[in-house]
């Protein structure tokens, strides 16, 4: 199955379009029928460092990225390099021809440990010191190189549209690279315009020049290119209306038809972007009067948690959006907010820490902070998306999550997720009901004394909006009494830290099992994987390919990271042979958490910490070691440029 | 009948602050502005930091929401925000708006919030014992300090003005009917309001006490004391812009009067301008019926109990058929 795609990908210093390249490019073959997935990497930079998109594409359903290229539509020197061992022997490279001369250990950009990691490739295979000398190694093995006079086809562009300046837009290179590339495909090329237009739907000059510059690049490929490439990308009739969005699009989308109506955020790299995209749709339409999100920029991500935190005492569904040194910042909050018994709702993408880490890169460390974060014993509810449908679905549920139990909730994702471009079938939201929980109004108020803490059964009280008339009642991050006034008598103390904590208990009972694990794969299996967040997609790509291979293996992702769903868990994993955690961090959290909850230890770990998310190519062989007692009890990955 | 301000007692809280401790005369002149104002105690939110100041918010009978260490203002503002019908009121000590909650206290002039923020001033934190806040000058030394204050005090009122707030006023916490005055102007100010309320420790503070403040050590001649305070409206000074040509020297002017201190010091509204929109105008620019469906007033669901939302607009640009 890994088989059966076209991966195409562009890579080029920052600024240069790469992602527009890769946006046109994943619609029109959304637009042909066909299921993209896109991965995309980019550097903390804002113009000249290397960053690339991914886009693997097929008549099937995808579900994760895999490490072959069919063909690479190099920007620059740097893409050419840094790629072109990922190009498979009946591939392409699109290169600019300019660039066959560059001395390839000269190129500024590199970084001293990539230039000696470089220098010792090109020793070993015996290669020149110029991308040219490269190149050639790459045909030696049966690569395609298509070099390309960009600055040439740019003039010859200028000429038509009569802009004697045009060569002044380099920028113009990623449609070209397009043109060039569908051309190789024998794409057709109307749906390549149609995604050209789309794209600068708002800019109708540029929309020509660029919809000039894809023909003009595509039938340089037909005249020069005859014998092209072996490949084919065909549209299909897919017979299903689909979306071509990232995961942070999925999740604001979620946020909206949950109720989410007032959404804080302090800018930062991978959240910011779901918060612009539910700001450019603020005003939403519904099925009676519209509605509408206040999105507020604060000035730190202390003021966005607290800000979110009033927002829901005063009855909006109110959340915050942040990675990992944001949610740092958040911590006192959340203690309050746990205290309070707020429904407050903070959306974590993980991404490569500590510190500042990986500022644009994945990974899944930061699993136990947001279990551990806040000083203090109090209830929390983290629930962890795998894909881009749960993003969605989610980030909805969050919020009757967070209003049903009355304590803050956290959804975990990661970068991997927030940035991936996915075609997926068009969302349902007719069906999604609201729960708000014991909210009372001011008619159910009246003529009764109202205590916001009473002490219930459930430890759920029923809960008032800030200024709801009938219902006064007081906050504090003191330890509190029924009324919300400071008490720091020991037997209210003691209520009350247990009527915050047995809510815990409900949750562990009324979540449903969905949304608490899933398990896939061949259940009876004395194999097991088990995963959370992103990994879920290569992990289920490989156990299919396994299981058409004879292999049997078993998979449960857990969604309730906290509560962790502990029996469900034990009575899955209780006795199998290989219990494999797979994980995006150096100690395999879930599994420590798993074996402290369960009793139940992993006994192989399948690990990645370079910042890059795992592949199904690295999974299934991974996998395939392990299954085939060929693998170390700790496996670490490490492809990806 | 309206309420007195009696009525906004809380008798089941006992407040635990020291005898002569100026919070019961901000206590006392928060109640009686709110029943001049005529208000509902649920009309109305208080919302406090941490610190003595922090349990004001549990001494007035309203909605009262004790929240974090310098973060009163993102907690008001996420209220006010919510619901902007809502009287929202910000309370906090010296050190938890100007120094721990600063960032927020200059964004908040930013944002002209419509609603009201007062800072018990007393140069110290009393509820830690006594350490200097920034508002403390340099080279005092309070009794709990070991040594002189290194550091220099913050302007208040000052910081307020070029950080945008559009109102900024002094008042002293034992003068409770000229408080009183100035909370209802600031309440009834449109757009964010700063009080910066002069207040003794009696416990930590040996320095600026309420015999400093009553110019007891400075007597005239028929042996009457010499008050340091004195009133910027019995001077004739206007602090209103009127116009936005105004706007600069009245500023200009109200900063050359934040710089008095010592033996003369300025209570009073030192400067106002309703010109500027405030938060809740420039939303409404944006979401038209901002003010009739706030974020907290929406319906959120249909009478089935499903999501109204429909994300049609949303998708339409993500479509690939």
């Amino acid at each position: 199955m890994l088989t059966d795609s076209i991966n195409w990908m562009a890579g080029g210093p920052q600024g240069s379009g790469v992602d527009t390249a890769a946006n046109i490019f994943g619609k029109a073959c959304g637009y042909g029928g066909l299921y993209v997935f896109g991965r995309r990497e980019y550097h903390s930079n804002i113009k000249g460092l290397h960053s690339y998109f991914h886009l693997r594409i097929s008549q099937k359903e995808l579900l994760a990225n895999i490490n072959d290229v069919n063909l690479l539509a190099a920007f620059d020197a740097e893409t050419a390099v840094r790629h072109i061992d990922e190009v498979l022997p009946e591939g392409g490279v699109i290169v600019d021809s300019k660039d066959s001369n560059q001395k390839v250990l000269d190129i500024p950009t590199f970084p001293p440990e990539y230039i000696e990691e470089l220098s010792k490739r090109l020793k070993e295979k015996n290669i020149g010191e110029t991308l040219e000398d490269m190149l050639q190694n790459a045909r030696d093995r049966g690569v395609r190189i298509f070099p390309v006079p960009y600055s040439d086809l740019i003039s010859k562009i200028g000429e038509k549209l009569g802009i004697p300046q045009m060569s002044k837009i380099t920028r113009i290179i990623n449609v070209l690279t397009i043109g060039v590339s569908f051309g190789l495909l024998k794409f057709d090329r109307n749906l390549a315009e149609k995604a050209v237009r789309s794209t600068f739907a708002e800019k109708e000059k540029i929309a020509e020049m660029n919809v000039m510059a894809l023909n003009h690049a595509y039938d340089y490929a037909e005249q020069n290119f005859k014998d092209g490439l072996k490949y084919r990308l065909e549209k299909t009739d897919s017979g299903e209306e689909r979306l071509f969005l990232t995961g942070n699009q999925a999740v604001a989308m979620g946020k909206v038809l949950g109720g989410c109506r007032v959404q804080t955020y302090y800018p930062i790299t991978p959240a910011a972007d779901e918060s612009e995209y539910i700001e450019s749709h603020q005003i939403m339409k519904t099925s009676d009067e519209d509605e509408a999100v206040v999105v507020i920029q604060t000035e730190d991500e202390i003021a966005a948690v607290n800000s979110a935190s009033g927002a829901a005492l005063a009855g909006a569904r109110a959340a915050t959006s942040t990675s990992g040194p944001g949610f740092s910042l958040m911590v006192e909050g959340l203690s309050w907010a746990g205290n309070s018994e707020v429904p407050l709702v903070i959306t974590y993408y993980q991404r490569g820490a500590p510190a500042t880490g990986l500022p644009t890169r994945h990974g899944q460390g930061d699993l136990r902070f947001a279990m551990h974060a806040g000083h203090g014993e109090f209830p929390r509810i983290i629930l962890a998306s795998g894909d881009i449908k749960e993003c969605f679905y989610d980030a909805a549920n969050v919020f009757n999550l967070a209003e049903k139990y009355q304590m803050p909730v956290i959804h975990l994702l990661d970068k991997a997720m927030a940035n991936c471009s996915q075609t997926y079938p068009i969302f349902d939201h007719s069906t999604f009901k609201i729960e708000r929980g014991e909210l009372l109004t001011e008619k159910d108020l009246e003529g009764k004394e109202y205590k916001r803490f009473r002490f219930t059964e459930t430890g759920i009280s029923p809960r008032v909006a800030l200024g709801t008339k009938n219902g006064l009642h007081y906050y504090t991050g003191d330890e509190h009494n029924e009324s919300g006034h400071i008490s720091e008598e020991p037997l209210n103390r003691r209520l009350m830290i247990e009527k915050r904590m047995k809510k815990l208990d409900m949750v562990a009972r009324e979540v449903p099992i969905e949304d608490k694990m899933k398990l896939y794969g061949d259940t009876n299996s004395e194999n097991i994987v088990v995963s959370w967040g992103s990994p879920k997609g290569a992990i289920i790509e490989s156990i299919e390919t396994l299981k058409q291979e004879g292999f049997s293996i078993a998979f449960i992702q857990v969604r309730l990271i906290h509560p962790l769903p502990t029996e469900e868990v034990k009575k899955a994993l209780e006795g199998k042979k290989r219990i494999i955690d797979i994980e995006e961090n150096y100690t395999g959290q879930l599994g420590g958490i798993i074996k402290e909850q369960t009793g139940i230890s992993p006994n192989f770990h399948i690990l990645k910490y370079t910042g890059r998310p795992m592949t199904t190519t690295e999974v299934y062989n991974a996998l395939k070691a392990v299954l085939t007692d060929k693998s170390s009890v700790k496996e670490v990955l490490m492809f990806g440029a | 009948m309206g309420l007195k301000a009696s009525d906004f007692r809380v008798p089941e809280v006992y407040a635990d602050w020291c005898p002569g401790c100026g919070d019961f005369g901000i206590m006392n002149s928060l109640q009686m502005a709110f029943a001049e104002l005529g208000f509902d105690p649920q009309d109305i939110v208080m919302v406090s930091g941490i610190g003595c100041s922090g349990k004001e918010a549990h001494n007035v009978k309203c909605y009262g929401v004790h929240t974090l260490h310098g973060r009163t203002l993102p907690f008001a503002m996420g209220i006010k925000v919510a619901n902007p019908n809502l009287e929202v009121l910000a309370i906090g000590g010296d050190g938890d708006g100007l120094g721990i909650g600063a960032g927020h206290f200059v964004n908040a002039g930013r944002r002209n919030i419509d609603m009201t923020y007062i800072i018990h001033n007393n140069g110290v934190y009393g509820l830690t014992k006594g350490q200097a806040s920034p508002t403390l000058g340099l080279g005092i030394q309070t009794k709990a300090l070991p040594k002189p204050n290194i550091n220099e005090a913050v302007n208040s009122i000052g910081l307020a003005i070029i950080s945008g707030f559009t109102f900024a006023a002094r008042s002293y916490a034992y003068d409770v009917r000229h408080l009183k005055d100035i909370i209802k102007q600031a309440i009834q100010h449109k757009g964010l309001a700063f009080i910066d309320c002069l207040q003794p420790c009696p416990t930590y503070n040996n320095i600026t006490t309420k015999s400093w403040y009553a110019g007891e050590d400075r007597k005239d001649e028929s042996g009457k004391p010499q008050s340091r305070l004195y009133k910027l409206e019995e001077e004739g000074f206007d602090p209103v812009v009127h116009d936005w040509n105004e706007d600069f020297d009245k500023k200009v002017g109200a900063l050359n009067k934040a710089r008095e201190w010592g033996d003369r010091i300025p209570t009073g509204v030192f400067y106002k301008n309703e010109l500027e929109p405030t938060f809740g105008d420039r939303l409404k620019d944006r979401i038209p019926f901002y003010f009739e469906r706030p974020p907290a007033k929406q319906k959120l669901k249909n009478e089935n109990g499903f999501s109204t939302v429909d994300l049609s607009e949303f998708m339409a640009e993500l479509r690939t058929s």
